[in-house]
């Protein structure tokens, strides 16, 4: 596995790790080594302004990861800098500023080609969000290569992102979605999975981390026995992006798709990993420019990777934004992260057990830090509101999954989902006002 | 500890909660409508029996949160024995209430309704407390077999 050391902004502080947790590649290997008195999670919390915030009187206990991260200083100050100082539009003009604005445009694609190790920035597609992504992938890749008769495998415990592109690509083609099931746990029946991968099958695409659930699939295991059968494979990361290292060569997915808002980095673009000879091969998604080399009215040429799909200006800010991020992230280590999140969620389900009525909704063996969960006799939107009168700010709904809702029989549930700035503490205030609503509702 | 929500959660909404009334089944009944809320999963299904324009029986089943179950509960007992008219000019006070300016709102016309008036201060609740009047509007008009709140 590669790791790059991050080009240093000159807007990110210093950080002084304690010795265990210098970040360098011998902190790497010993993720073990992280424990909750040694990450430096009040460092990081002085660097989120808005976890400062008072909600209704009492200090923000920010828990609502899973829906979306809160911005640090650092990738604030790039939105302000670009803006108040090399903003103008990219791949243009030949004036100054444009050249800058594309300089950082592009130094921010070759962060993210490092940051998730894709062979080329030619593989990194700049879009919406994650949705946006996969309808790309669908309407682009699917139309090209699925047809009538042709099945396209899902997961029970994808979100309708990666269930509605798909069964529009089915409305538009005849082909069939398959859905592999899942187990109590809230994990996937792997066997069942494996029977479902038929030489019909053209495309698979599963959640790498689920979001209602929690739950992180066995996507190695997957993209292996796909691919002994000539079958691409699509990796939803929304959820996994801001908790794990995530390596496509090694993982060797064929598309790997992902919102930048979820990783600490502002809303409104996401990015799209794909093999380049894919890619290449795929006809392009939206017509506009950037995506052309020549237009005559007769006939249009269109332009190489990744521009082929970048049709009209981009997010230009939101990139550069996403850029910042990802520095900051490499300057704390996702391994580190990674460790010190599984140490938080070990004790939040420690606490959640203890606690009489709460049933957890995604006992997944492997598992990211999201917590979801139902009381008896409450309904998760009561617990939000009343978690929220007490600062804390959680998920209450169906997640955008409404078919795992019904997997386990429930309308909703409420979700507590953590990031690398959340604390003990923290995970103790949300204990004690779930304890405290169970009494108000007797 | 949840001092600010007393406005929200009154103790007879508790109680609604906990003891719903009119929850029950109707054989025959002469209006059955289902109400959905998506964004929260509640789900209601209303039965009324009609004399003329006169609802002379109300009742639901379903499931969903505190102010939700609350607001039907409170629904089926006040509607019992209005007419269709009246039944509307409650729904306008009630939805006036819940989301009009403060100068429309009228506790008075409510009657036991105010003290679901709470869900003003809170947007993203104020359509449980609907639900319901949405469902009963919709068994008036005779119109659909089930309404959304989306």
């Amino acid at each position: 596995m590669k790791y790059v050391a991050s080009e240093q902004s000159m807007l990110l502080k210093n950080y002084t790790f304690a010795e265990s947790v210098q970040v360098c590649p011998a902190a790497y290997t010993t993720p073990g080594d992280i424990n909750m008195t040694n990450f430096p999670v009040e460092k990081i919390r002085a660097d989120f302004p808005i976890l400062a915030e008072k909600i209704r009187n009492k200090p923000l206990v920010y828990l609502d990861n899973a829906a979306t991260c809160q911005k640090p200083q650092a990738v604030i100050d790039s939105i302000v800098h670009l803006y108040s100082h090399d903003y103008a539009n990219v791949h243009r003009g030949v004036h100054t500023l444009s050249v800058r604005s594309t300089d950082k445009f592009e130094s921010a694609r070759s962060k993210v080609k490092d940051f998730i190790n894709a062979a080329s920035e030619k593989e990194i597609i700049f879009v919406k969000g994650a949705t946006e992504a996969i309808n790309l992938v669908a309407q682009t890749f699917g139309k090209a290569n699925i047809k009538a008769g042709d099945e396209i495998l899902i997961t029970a415990m994808e979100h309708h992102s990666n269930i509605v592109p798909w069964q529009m690509l089915c409305e538009q083609t005849g082909a069939i979605l398959k859905v592999a099931p899942i187990n109590l746990q809230g994990e996937l029946i792997y066997a069942e999975f494996e029977k479902l991968l038929t030489d019909k099958t053209r495309l698979v695409s599963v959640v790498h981390m689920s979001n209602a659930l929690g739950t992180i699939n066995p996507v190695e295991k997957i993209i292996a026995a796909a691919h002994h059968k000539g079958i691409p494979v699509l990796l939803d990361g929304a959820q996994a992006i801001p908790h794990m290292v995530v390596d496509v060569q090694n993982l060797d997915c064929d598309f790997y798709v992902f919102s930048a808002h979820k990783l600490y980095a502002p809303a409104g673009v996401g990015v799209l990993y794909g093999k380049q000879a894919l890619l290449e091969a795929m006809p392009p998604y939206q017509g506009g420019g950037d995506m052309i080399r020549k237009v005559t009215f007769e006939a249009t040429e269109y332009n190489g990777l990744p521009y082929k799909f970048e049709a009209g200006t981009p997010s230009i800010a939101d990139v550069v934004g996403l850029g910042a991020a990802i520095d900051y992230i490499n300057e704390i280590g996702m391994v580190n992260i990674s460790a010190y999140e599984a140490k938080l969620l070990d004790y939040a389900t420690e606490k959640a057990k203890k606690i009489k009525g709460l049933r957890i909704i995604g006992e997944a063996e492997h598992k990211g830090a999201i917590l979801s969960f139902v009381l008896d006799k409450i309904h998760p939107h009561d617990i939000g509101t009343m978690l929220d009168s007490l600062g804390i700010a959680i998920r209450a709904g169906h997640h955008c999954a409404m078919p795992v809702m019904d997997f386990f029989a429930v309308p909703a549930t409420a979700r507590a989902s953590f990031a690398m700035y959340n604390t003990k503490e923290e995970i103790d205030v949300l204990m004690n006002g779930i304890e405290s609503l169970i009494e108000v509702f007797g | 500890m949840f001092d600010d929500l007393r406005d929200l959660y009154q103790e007879v909404i508790f109680d609604h909660n906990r003891n719903p009334r009119n929850f029950r089944v109707m054989e025959n009944a002469d209006r059955k409508v289902e109400g959905f809320n998506p964004l929260c999963g509640d789900r209601l299904t209303l039965y009324l029996q009609m004399d003329g324009d006169l609802i002379t029986d109300a009742c639901f089943q379903g499931s969903g949160c505190a102010i939700s179950t609350a607001s039907v509960s409170l629904m089926t007992e006040i509607v019992k024995g209005k007419t269709e008219q009246e039944a509307n000019e409650l729904f306008k006070q009630f939805h006036e209430m819940t989301t009009g300016k403060d100068e429309q709102i009228n506790l008075a016309a409510v009657g036991k309704l105010a003290v679901l008036a709470g869900v003003r201060e809170y947007p993203a609740r104020v359509k449980c407390a609907t639900l319901a009047w949405h469902t009963l509007d919709a068994a008036l008009k005779n119109e659909q077999q089930s309404i959304s709140t989306e």
